[in-house]
């Protein structure tokens, strides 16, 4: 701890007048915010660039910059000279390793307006952190090392900006000071940059020869690079254009996030505005019910408004007593969102876990959460090539394009006119972590021209005729386990109790249905997928359908769950351990697969998620075919299923 | 109307943020430690539910040593927001008589916050929990997701973060893990006491510099609050006119020496100042990487 630790070290100067006082911290704090992200590897001098910008816009504090000195004399890379790049590397492990590797957000201001950079690293691996950090970006920094030029990076780093929508990119072609300041290898560079951007459809970028370390043209424009005549850095961000005041111009959008409702007199629609304005008196439409009303208020804290434009947080209340509630979108009544449940989207995928198409995921854009499959994957962009390659599955940090499927309709804007309105993130069902990322482009026209037939007997009719509830018997478990025996021996019992039953077995369904389909994980997921449609219409005819399949993850028995009501997915463990299971052998599996002739063998080289929480468990090593079929029969029977 | 002002868009920001906590948590609380950024997000938080009184309580993690004047303010703010208040303290530093004058910084602010907290949080069942930290402050906050995710042993993982895209929070969660959400992640220091000069929002007078009674402990100023304060053999407190830049509890918050008697020229000084806000948190320097370490352990 300093000694020294007077607010000013000089102790506080007196002030002019309270006038003068309140009109300087008014004039303070009317400046507006700048959100930007930089790109470029450690190499480039990123964090000497930021370090720089925080520095001489004096957002460091004379304590922090003497644990910078002490830093960069103990591990600094610069022979004990200011290692600015210590500053932004927050987390031990990180500094001991010499590399940032996430999203650091820092702050400084200057005269003309208030910064947030985030600090993103440009290691191949670390692209979710990019995608993250750019995604509230108003303008991107891209940086280059006079020496090197453009590289695969820097096309990468480009080609994120774009797909993230940047509408304002500066290049910096940074250590001109170790290339003698040279213009003929700052044009080259320019030259070559501007040709790529152009193939890639980016904005115009604004190119800058800079030496961060020996601070040309960053905030003071450079003696010797006479022959720059554009901008320095710290101009270009002074002045562009902020996102929100261009999506001000467009038509309002205001995701309902919640309702507030203290007492019976006030009903009030509270949220962000993320395009548009709003006034008092303004006809809107709720989607996607479509229904209209006009807003009587807009309600803040600090008293009624006549307008509100986007970025601001209002509370609003209508004229009418319409039915809208959290995650629906309020629009301009003559101007609404498009509405739709299959789209094509870009998605970024940021978990180890793979992205499987088939397999549901929750969804969630603006304020309302849905259930998303992506069913199929078009294709994956390769980042270094931008070439597009066929793809069955996305790893981590893999972008692909691919067809969304919603359980229900959303209301959206393309992600090229509003990021809000049509960026959504991937949440995994089970782990809850946000594994995806992604970009709506264009609603699919077969959404709205497949209709729902309306039938006119109905599921509860058929049920009815049979005398009988439907349900979906799911057997669970390894290979060889007994799914199959017990399943039949169910479905046996239940026939000869005049109940309408069927059983979907998994190896005649892959003989026919799904013999287009393999062992790979991604094959697994649709297999059960269809599996559960089949099972799901089965139901709907009214049958009590028994199903042995492995279905080896959580994931899908829980999508299959979800398809059906309420009490009409009964799940049946069968349990038997590997050994046993291996030991029975019937169909010689298991050898082929010891064998290596097998591949993705379950409990072998392909994993078993068992059950938590299963409403049948059947031990195998002490429970005959005969009483695990007994049991579920009487389960059936106590819930009343057998009954009419 | 013109661009919006910077401290316009992190107040929408921030009731944004809010908002989605309590539209997406079963049992949300705010942890309200009366300081000037605590402050600021009851403020928000008024806001974002207006005219309905803000749905979740208040909960102060006392530590029995914090400034007489901070126990005056947490009364009053009560009041006037309406809302419930908990005052938790950790049975066992109570029945220890834990200070940080027998048992050290560390001991006392492990015992009374770190594990003051996570009791507090168990016992009451809160799935979410609203802090004032800001990104600013220090290194390893910089890092740290608004909605941040702890195990169910409150244990903080910086290497395993959900990434947060566009104004997108993922807030769900697994049975017995719980959220904290920091809705000034993005507020510094500056913003923070334009935004309480502008809001004309209420703080406590400690802020302010006036006369108070001071000794002197390894280079900074203690302000001698009361009578557990021990003073070495025939030590007087010296009378300074001094101010705090932060608050906690007073035997570990230095105070500097300033003439700021109003908000004004509180902001005048900061603007100009050189040395960071923590620089007066005693428990910041206890180890290399310390703040790093207390929140891997469930500190705030």
């Amino acid at each position: 701890m300093s000694a020294e630790n007077s607010g000013t070290g000089k102790g506080p100067q007196a002030l002019v007048g309270v006038e003068v006082a309140d009109a300087e911290i008014r004039r303070r704090a009317g400046r507006s915010l700048l959100r930007f992200n930089t790109c470029g590897s450690v190499d480039d001098g990123k964090s000497t660039l930021i370090g720089r910008l925080l520095w001489d816009s004096k957002a460091l504090f004379e304590d922090q910059l003497a644990a910078l000195e002490a830093d960069s004399k103990k591990v600094g890379t610069r022979h004990g000279e200011i290692d600015y790049a210590l500053l932004l590397d927050g987390l031990s492990a990180e500094r001991e390793q010499g590399i940032t590797i996430d999203v650091a957000y820092r702050f400084f201001s200057t005269e003309k307006r208030n910064f947030i950079v985030a600090d993103t690293p440009g290691h191949e691996q670390y692209t979710r952190n990019m995608v993250t950090g750019a995604s509230t970006a108003d303008l991107s920094v891209i940086l280059v090392d006079a020496r090197k030029g453009v590289l695969t990076q820097t096309k990468r780093h480009s080609f994120l900006v774009w797909l993230l929508g940047i509408r304002h990119v500066v290049l910096v072609v940074n250590k001109m000071d170790l290339v003698d300041y040279s213009h003929d290898i700052f044009n080259k560079i320019e030259a070559e940059y501007r040709a790529f951007a152009k193939e890639l459809g980016l904005p115009d970028a604004i190119c800058i020869p800079i030496s961060a370390v020996k601070g040309d043209n960053v905030l003071e424009r450079s003696t010797i690079t006479t022959w720059y005549q554009g901008p320095t850095l710290m101009e270009v961000l002074e002045t562009v254009e902020i996102d929100e005041t261009r999506v001000r111009e467009q038509p309002l959008r205001l995701p309902v996030q919640w309702v507030n409702r203290p007492d019976l007199d006030f009903r009030g629609f509270s949220g962000t505005i993320v395009a548009g304005r709003i006034r008092k008196g303004e006809l809107i439409r709720a989607q996607p019910s479509g229904r209209t009303s006009t807003v009587t208020r807009i309600v803040t804290f600090d008293g009624d408004l006549e307008e509100a434009v986007a970025g601001q947080s209002i509370t609003i209340t209508l004229a009418d007593e319409i039915d809208i509630s959290r995650g629906d979108l309020v629009v301009a009544a003559d101007q609404p969102a498009e509405i739709s449940d299959q789209f094509e989207a870009t998605v970024v995928w940021m978990s180890e876990a793979p992205l499987l198409p088939g397999r549901s995921y929750f969804l969630k854009i603006g304020t309302k959460t849905v259930t998303g499959t992506v069913a199929p994957l078009k294709c994956r962009i390769n980042v270094n090539t931008l070439q597009k390659m066929a793809a069955a599955k996305l790893e981590l940090n893999e972008i692909g394009i691919c067809d969304l499927e919603l359980d229900r309709s959303i209301a959206f804007d393309p992600y090229r006119i509003n990021r809000d309105t049509g960026g959504f993130i991937l949440i995994d069902r089970i782990t809850n972590d946000t594994v995806g990322a992604g970009m709506l482009h264009f609603a699919l026209r077969r959404a709205s021209n497949v209709q729902w037939q309306a039938l006119d007997v109905n599921k509860a009719g058929r049920a009815a005729q049979k005398g009988q509830k439907p349900c979906v018997l799911w057997f669970t478990g390894l290979s060889g386990a007994g799914k199959s025996t017990i399943a039949n021996l169910v479905d046996k019992r239940l026939h000869s109790m005049k109940r309408h039953t069927y059983l979907l077995d998994g190896d005649n369904i892959r003989h026919g249905l799904n013999k287009n389909l393999g062992f790979t994980d991604a094959d697994r997921v649709e297999n059960i997928r269809r599996i559960a449609e089949v099972a799901k219409l089965m139901v709907d005819a009214g049958l009590i359908v028994c199903t042995a399949f492995i279905s080896p993850f959580r994931a899908e028995r829980q999508m299959a769950r979800g398809l059906l009501a309420e009490g009409e997915f009964i799940e049946i463990f069968v349990d038997t351990p590997i050994g046993v299971a291996e030991e029975r052998d019937p169909k010689g599996l298991y050898k082929k697969a010891r064998k290596g002739d097998l591949k993705n063998f379950t409990g072998i080289d392909s994993p078993y998620e068992f059950p938590e929480n299963p409403e049948i468990w059947i031990d195998t090593t002490t429970t005959s075919p005969e009483a695990a079929a007994d049991t579920i029969v009487a389960y059936l029977q106590e819930r009343g299923l057998l009954e009419p | 109307m013109s661009t919006l002002s910077h401290l316009q868009r992190l107040e929408a920001e921030s009731i944004h943020i809010i908002r989605e906590v309590i539209a997406e948590a079963e049992k949300p609380v705010m942890l309200y430690s009366i300081g000037k950024d605590s402050s600021v997000m009851l403020h928000l938080a008024r806001k974002a539910f207006y005219p309905a009184v803000p749905p979740f309580p208040l909960m102060h993690v006392d530590t029995t040593w914090k400034f007489h004047d901070m126990y005056a303010m947490r009364e009053r703010m009560a009041k006037e927001s309406g809302m419930e208040i908990i005052v938790y303290k950790n049975p066992e530093a109570v029945e220890k008589n834990i200070n940080p004058f027998t048992h050290g910084s560390a001991v006392h602010t492990d015992m009374w916050k770190t594990q003051g907290l996570k009791q507090a949080l168990d016992k009451y069942g809160f799935d979410a929990a609203f802090g004032g930290a800001r990104r600013d402050e220090e290194k390893s906050r910089a890092k740290e997701r608004v909605f941040s995710f702890r195990s169910a042993q409150h244990r903080w993982d910086p290497k395993n973060q959900r990434p947060e895209l566009w104004r997108l929070y993922n807030a769900r969660k697994q049975r017995g893990e719980s959220i904290r959400v920091f809705p000034l992640s993005n507020w510094t220091e500056l913003d923070i006491w334009q935004y309480l000069y502008l809001e004309k929002v209420p703080i406590v007078p400690l802020y302010y510099a006036k006369v108070r009674p001071v000794v002197e402990r390894d280079g900074t100023l203690i302000m001698v609050d009361d009578d557990r304060m021990p003073l070495k053999p025939g030590e007087q407190p010296m009378m300074k006119k001094v101010r705090f830049r932060t608050l906690g509890c007073y035997p570990l918050t230095g105070a500097v020496e300033s003439n700021a008697e109003t908000l004004a020229e509180v902001i005048h000084e900061i603007a100009a100042a050189r040395t960071s806000e923590r620089e007066g948190r005693v428990i910041d320097h206890d180890q290399p990487s310390s703040m790093e370490a207390k929140k891997q352990e469930g500190y705030f």
